[in-house]
């Protein structure tokens, strides 16, 4: 039997997203990025709103997500993202904004700009992909990075006495007033996609319903920046990034989890 | 006609700000400039026009706010002062690299760093040569009254979206905090979103429609090659800004002997010295920039053909004198004279330094 014979539009049960464009990821191999712009593209096609949503990309692996993403984006300066994004949907209150930030981007240069959108209850969404490290500057510590983590800016280990300890900004934003619904998911299974679709999907119907800003949090594997093979990087991140980064609801309909 | 109002050059541009059809401004407070915000805040805009005013956290916020907002194809604006423009020009550099017409007003304060909040010239270098990264310029008006502070607004605008390029308005602490008579313009109404998407919409994010491809506001290009070509690009809008939009006024240029180039609260205080001189015999003329970028080259080489010498006056150690000197280009004597630091020279002063080092030089 032939390919051809398998494929046909009849058997098929997914289809590529219309909001992907035909260009070459440039993730890595293995990289949650990837599955991250498409579950995040395949909502805003789902809910038919691609006509009137703004993305907003940040500086880091996903700074050419506007190559990808096939709707307006405007890309942000380096941890900017949420001032931007404010200022898009302060301007255009009935359009569909948000940002697409790493945890270099959001949680350390672009703390301030995170945390006060965040209690201004912007009414937009933020996805925030953790993988614990820079990737694109080549593996550098960054604020998320575990505790005894290697990086290149920590060769040794990260050493909390000196280099502070990882941020848990998902945490702390979840404390603001201004967020209506906080959330850890991950995509490194075939559940944990359909996981994350739905929260990404709730995120964007709050938005719907102006009813504040929607911070999802993506725990991701950096297999190049980890030095290791895609597979054995997804069991480091569930055997060490999910004890300090738990998933799940941490904040809903604006009321913290127990 | 409007009634003549008597207001604080801060709250002029704040209020031309409503008049223009601005959409939004964001700021942070900073001294001496924030009766902008305070008063946009009184007034409350968005019930008059729909304008947005939001207080920002921080001054970097505040720009990257514009660079979003003005990136969506609206109206948008900033202020603040000279060390809160030094923080805003990482945005300022993406917002000129990306091509977004935008609003920036600096009410100029002493520094180097937290300086002092008294009035000062000493901007002009970080104004008119860049301040941030890279390969830009901006369009820098320089108001010298509040009825200017009120006029160049609107003004400003034209121009930010005639080039799709950030505009300045360097004004200082003595124009931001004087009170003038001032007549305001007739209220603008702000663009509809149809208007916006039919002016704006082959470039800004405003939502990308099946009838047209996507649209990205970025200043990242990877290639060097198109890099360069985006340079290039840039550099053939400012010399096309050069080329039509220059402005000054020659305040008694054509019989002068001697020229004071001067701007802002210098080009006020130069009045009198120059009404001093005359009443000496000394012929003065002022020449006033208004642009300081594009500056007017062409017009000061002009005018070193047939006078003896220029005093450059300006409150800083010595800025807006190196272009003058590249202007009137070695032809006849330019020195520079002003007080720095927040301290504002007298018309004596500035008299006796005419008299001493360009006459008497």
């Amino acid at each position: 039997m032939d390919i051809k014979d398998i494929i046909k539009p009849e058997n098929l049960v997914y289809k590529r997203t219309e909001l992907m464009t035909d260009k070459a990821l440039s993730y890595c191999p293995g990289c949650g990025h990837g599955t991250a712009h498409n579950i995040t593209m395949e909502v805003i096609e789902e809910m038919g709103i691609w006509e009137d949503t703004i993305g907003v990309a940040p500086v880091g692996c996903s700074v050419l997500a506007y190559e990808f993403m096939n709707i307006d984006m405007t890309q942000a300066a380096h941890g900017r993202a949420p001032a931007v994004a404010t200022g898009i949907k302060r301007v255009w209150p009935d359009k569909f904004v948000f940002t697409y930030q790493g945890d270099g981007d959001l949680a350390a240069i672009g703390g301030n700009e995170t945390i006060h959108a965040c209690n201004r209850g912007e009414n937009i969404v933020i996805i925030f992909i953790n993988n614990g490290i820079y990737g694109m500057t080549g593996g550098q510590m960054a604020p998320t990075t575990l505790p005894g983590m290697k990086s290149s800016t920590s060769p040794y280990g990260r050493d909390i006495s000196t280099m502070g300890h990882p941020l848990k900004m998902t945490e702390l934003v979840a404390q603001l007033p201004g967020t209506y619904f906080v959330t850890r998911q991950a995509v490194h299974t075939p559940n944990a996609v359909r996981k994350a679709k739905k929260a990404i999907r709730k995120a964007f119907e709050i938005q719907k319903e102006k009813k504040g800003l929607a911070f999802i949090e993506i725990v991701s594997n950096c297999n190049s920046g980890w030095k290791m093979e895609p597979v054995d990087s997804n069991n480091w991140m569930v055997d060490n990034m999910f004890p300090y980064f738990p998933l799940g609801d941490i904040k809903v309909n604006g009321e913290l989890v127990k | 006609m409007s009634e003549i109002k008597l207001m604080k050059g801060n709250e002029a541009i704040a209020e031309a700000a409503i008049l223009a059809g601005c959409d939004a401004y964001f700021g942070y407070p900073i001294t001496p400039q924030s009766e902008v915000i305070e008063y946009l805040m009184v007034e409350r805009p968005e019930d008059r026009t729909g304008m947005i005013v939001l207080q920002a956290e921080s001054e970097i916020a505040a720009i990257h706010m514009v660079y979003g907002a003005a990136g969506a194809g609206k109206k948008v604006m900033t202020s603040s002062s000279s060390p809160g423009i030094s923080l805003k020009q990482e945005g300022i550099s993406y917002i000129a690299a990306a091509e977004l017409p935008c609003l920036i007003v600096n009410v100029v304060r002493g520094g180097p760093g937290l300086g002092t909040i008294q009035p000062s010239q000493a901007d002009y270098f970080q104004s008119t040569k860049g301040g941030g990264h890279g390969d830009y310029r901006l369009i820098v008006l320089a108001p010298a009254s509040v009825q200017e502070m009120a006029d160049f607004v609107e003004d400003s605008f034209k121009l930010a979206f005639k080039y799709r390029t950030p505009v300045m308005i360097l004004s200082d602490g003595v124009i931001g905090q004087m009170m003038e008579k001032v007549i305001m313009p007739e209220q603008m109404p702000r663009l509809t979103d149809d208007e916006i998407l039919e002016r704006y919409g082959d470039w800004a994010n405003t939502g990308k429609t099946k009838l047209r491809e996507r649209n990205i506001i970025t200043s990242l290009n990877l290639d060097s090659n198109v890099q360069e070509a985006h340079n290039i690009k840039l550099q053939a809008k400012y010399s096309q800004i050069e080329e039509n939009e220059v402005r000054y006024e020659a305040i008694n240029c054509n019989d002068a002997e001697y020229i004071i180039v001067a701007y802002g609260s210098s080009a006020r205080v130069a009045q009198k010295s120059m009404a001093m001189a005359r009443a000496k015999g000394i012929k003065v003329g002022i020449f006033r920039l208004i642009s300081l970028f594009p500056f007017p080259k062409k017009e000061i080489n002009a005018l070193a053909d047939r006078v003896k010498g220029f005093l450059a006056v300006e409150m800083s150690a010595g800025q807006m004198i190196e272009d003058v000197r590249l202007a009137v280009n070695g032809k006849v004597p330019a020195e520079h004279y002003g007080r720095y630091g927040g301290v504002i020279h007298s018309p004596e002063e500035v008299l006796a330094s005419l008299e001493n080092k360009i006459i008497g030089g």
